[in-house]
């Protein structure tokens, strides 16, 4: 059985807190346990509405930021989707590379990539899709295995 | 959740209670910078009561690394959890910080 969530925020930082905290409290029927949900999840879902917010709507009080999570047996699936035009994914630097090591910014699509079992944009980009499962072989942070 | 900081001799200790994430990152920076120019150089930011880290927490204290070392000053962190370890290795920022296991052995030689 799944259950489905649709949240609107408004384009305010300080919700991001408050809706990922909902939205963790409502993934508990899933059958995924321990750092993959509470820390790849939380980060995640953090991330994307980071850059929903921030980059995606560009601070305008006025856009809001749309968020629906289906929460599965074995799957949780996030879609967030933001009010601006866009952006290329592609056109992102690796944040690892010797270049973009200290700069403030850009880690955290590359976090999301790293985090999650899928990431996929619509082809505007203004919308990401997030998808963790149970039971891959990317468990959790660092890909080891969970702790029994 | 908050920021709490203390003296330790030479060295400033900032407690990140909760999460360090977009949404208060600007407090950190922001207490930061007010001990430099009170004229501290020695910083120690103690992540035993931290949860997790966003990229925006990432940044910042990328940002406080600069601005100290550009005062001839240093910022080691201490005793990051598993997952907040992984973290910086991931994005490989765990070559430009001292991580230390604690506050104790962060202090060594700073």
């Amino acid at each position: 059985m799944e259950t489905k969530l649709i949240l609107e925020l408004p384009n305010d930082l300080q919700e991001i807190e408050h809706a990922v905290e909902f939205v963790m409290q409502r993934c508990t029927t899933c059958q995924m346990q321990g750092r993959k949900l509470n820390f790849n999840l939380c980060l995640s879902l953090t991330e994307a509405l980071t850059n929903a917010m921030l980059y995606g709507s560009a601070q305008d009080s006025r856009k809001r930021v749309r968020i629906e999570v289906i929460v599965g047996e074995h799957e949780i699936k996030a879609r967030i989707t933001d009010e601006g035009t866009g952006f290329d994914p592609g056109g992102i630097p690796d944040p690892t590379s010797p270049d973009h090591l200290e700069k403030c910014s850009g880690r955290g699509l590359f976090l999301m990539r790293e985090l999650m079992d899928e990431v996929r944009f619509n082809e505007s980009g203004n919308q990401i899709t997030l998808v963790l499962r149970s039971n891959t072989g990317a468990d959790e942070v660092g890909g080891e295995a969970d702790e029994a | 959740m908050g920021f709490q900081m203390e003296r330790l001799g030479e060295v400033t200790v900032v407690d990140v209670e909760g999460q360090l994430i977009v949404g208060n990152r600007q407090e950190l920076k922001q207490k930061v910078l007010e001990q430099l120019e009170n004229g501290d150089r020695k910083f120690v930011i103690d992540f035993s009561n931290t949860g997790y880290i966003d990229s925006s927490g990432l940044g910042v204290l990328v940002s406080l690394s600069k601005k100290i070392r550009e005062q001839g000053g240093e910022l080691r962190l201490a005793d990051l959890n598993e997952d907040l370890r992984t973290l910086f290795e991931l994005t490989k920022l765990d070559t430009l910080f001292k991580i230390a296991d604690s506050r104790q052995e962060a202090m060594v030689g700073l």
